[in-house]
């Protein structure tokens, strides 16, 4: 077996067998950083393969927890119905804001996605429409329920946020190779040259956009129902920064740096708890270092292979 | 054949802050022809390969494909229409591998999305299949199937203006525009590129050239083009062109009026 496979291997066993060891806390924690992975992988579709500087996902993140938490304290509908729903909430929001600025490069799309995040984040506190429930949020937010057994404590959500990173990994991993997938690398790379080879840069950028946001809104039904209570708190500007750090961090483009990224950018806080007051300092450093010594990430993408063996048998004999 | 040209130029216009880059500049590609469009630099010859592949937006004047206006166009919708191009300053997606390179003018004569790849469907994977086929059909047709591996980066000059051929052919085009393809290669290689574009015009792509490799130009259009300050000077067979006082002048300068008999 080559080293990567068992590294996979030994990460998913020890994935599933760690809720009987730890308690509730760890559990949590491990919790969030499968809904930060999530979250980073989303944003990795807009960041990592097409190469937008975009920080204003949370902005994504909103809308879907706060369409999952409207629809189910007004409607009662069960929560993990409204996933797809919040998905397509928060897709098609990206959809409207990102088609006027998808031409915009590198820093400028940087500034006008920070101000989307701040714009949703302040629409939530003044209680747009008067259903967000302004500054306090909202609360009740019902349990979901999965055949027949609610989901409650750290525990049982463990599971159900894993299964969601794994449902994410299997299907990004396709992504990724597949003609979608080079055609983000080929406008990351040099969208003059992407253009010139037949592929629509500007429809690429919006459908990265509005993936990554349908995926990013999907996590947030997850996250509104694991909390009970959203509030505008929970969609700063520093939520954004911290999954733009995750994906840049682990290894833009690269979906196992971007696992990566979220353990050590959310669990290391964790560990570390008793040098919290140190905890920026250290945070600054350590990304000082890497973008001295490892600008591409911690893991950045290996190159693209290709299986050609078909070619060959087809004519009967290798090379 | 059709009777019509492949590409019909008329008047057209395209000026820079008040610098006529391209001045009421005409032309005809017929089918299944090389034509080369040649003048000093700064002429407008790029120029004119931009408007054409929509990078650029004429001012006035029209570019009629088969007989259809492209003036306007994006740049992917044109390519798509069969027009393929490679440029002076090479631009391949230098951190990618040649294959990879060239996997990228399969793009638009392929049909699969997001659901596609996700669910990745029988006629996904077939398609995937078939797209590697022509890339490497491609770079083994330009001479590179052995580099196939390699970063486009780390080939050598030459090679690189080659798997830019091959990624523009794997767009599948009825027209090719090489925008001085031999530059930076030695004469070996210059050599090996007059018989590529030769084999590449018997596949039925017809080819529009810069070139500054005069040897080149003369040997293999059919036509020539001469520009000069955006203006078309002069156009004909290559020995009409060589000829033609005009064009002569262009290239060698034309004598001051005061220095007459110098």
């Amino acid at each position: 077996m080559k080293p990567a496979t068992i590294i996979n291997v030994v990460v998913v066993a020890a994935l599933l067998v760690a809720p009987y060891w730890l308690n509730a806390y760890w559990v949590d924690v491990l919790n969030s950083i499968g809904i930060y992975a999530v979250l980073a992988l989303s944003l990795n579709i807009i960041l990592g393969y097409a190469g937008l500087f975009h920080m204003g996902h949370a902005a994504f993140f909103a809308m879907g927890t706060y369409t999952t938490a409207i629809l189910n304290t007004q409607f009662g509908i069960p929560v993990l119905w409204l996933m797809p729903l919040s998905g397509m909430v928060a897709g098609f929001f990206a959809l409207l804001v990102a088609r006027p600025i998808i031409h915009l490069r590198g820093d400028y799309l940087l500034i006008v996605t920070i101000g989307i995040v701040e714009i949703v984040r302040i629409a939530l506190v003044n209680n747009v429409f008067g259903i967000t429930g302004g500054s306090n949020g909202i609360f009740g937010i019902s349990r979901p329920v999965l055949f027949g057994h609610v989901i409650r404590t750290p525990h049982d959500f463990y599971y159900l946020i894993f299964a969601f990173a794994a449902i994410t990994v299997f299907f990004f991993l396709r992504l990724e190779n597949s003609r979608f997938g080079r055609a983000l690398n080929y406008i990351r790379e040099d969208d003059v040259a992407a253009e010139g080879s037949g592929i629509d840069a500007a429809h690429y950028k919006l459908v990265a956009f509005v993936l990554g946001a349908f995926w990013a809104g999907m996590a947030g039904t997850i996250f509104a129902a694991k909390m009970t209570i959203v509030s505008p708190q929970s969609f700063t500007f520093w939520e954004s920064v911290v999954m733009f750090t995750i994906v840049i961090l682990g290894g833009s483009g690269n979906i196992r740096g971007v696992l990566l990224g979220a353990f050590l950018i959310v669990g290391l806080p964790e560990v570390f708890r008793e040098f919290a007051g140190a905890r920026m300092l250290i945070f600054g450093a350590a990304m000082i270092l890497m973008m001295i010594f490892r600008p591409k990430g911690i893991l950045p993408p290996p190159p693209r292979t290709f299986n050609l063996d078909f070619l060959s048998s087809a004519r009967g004999g290798g090379k | 054949m059709n009777a019509s040209p492949l590409l019909r130029l008329t008047s057209l216009t395209k000026s820079f802050g008040g610098v006529m880059a391209v001045n009421q500049v005409s032309f005809d590609v017929d089918h299944g022809s090389i034509v080369g469009l040649i003048g000093p630099n700064g002429a407008g010859k790029t120029t004119v390969f931009n408007l054409i592949t929509g990078n650029y937006r004429p001012d006035s004047g029209e570019i009629l494909f088969d007989g259809k206006n492209i003036v306007n166009m994006r740049t992917n919708r044109i390519v798509t229409l069969g027009i393929a191009r490679t440029f002076q300053t090479i631009r391949l997606f230098q951190n990618m591998s040649a294959l990879e390179n060239v996997l990228a003018g399969c793009h638009c004569r392929m049909r699969s999305g997001v659901i596609g790849a996700m669910l990745r469907l029988p006629w996904q994977k077939r398609e995937e299949r078939e797209a590697l086929e022509i890339a490497v059909h491609e770079l083994e047709f330009v001479g590179l199937r052995a580099h196939l591996d390699q970063a486009a980066r780390n080939l050598s000059y030459g090679n690189q203006r080659l798997l830019e051929i091959a990624r523009a052919l794997a767009t599948k085009p009825r027209f090719l525009i090489l925008d001085e393809p031999a530059g930076g290669m030695n004469d070996y290689e210059t050599q090996v590129l007059v018989d590529l574009i030769i084999q590449i015009r018997d596949r039925g792509v017809t080819v529009l050239l810069i070139e500054h490799d005069m040897n080149l130009v003369m040997k293999i259009c059919e036509k020539l083009v001469v520009l000069e300050y955006g203006l078309m000077i002069a156009q004909g067979t290559p020995a009409e062109i060589q000829k033609d006082q005009r064009v002569i002048d262009a290239y060698l300068g034309a004598p001051d009026e005061d220095d007459e008999d110098f």
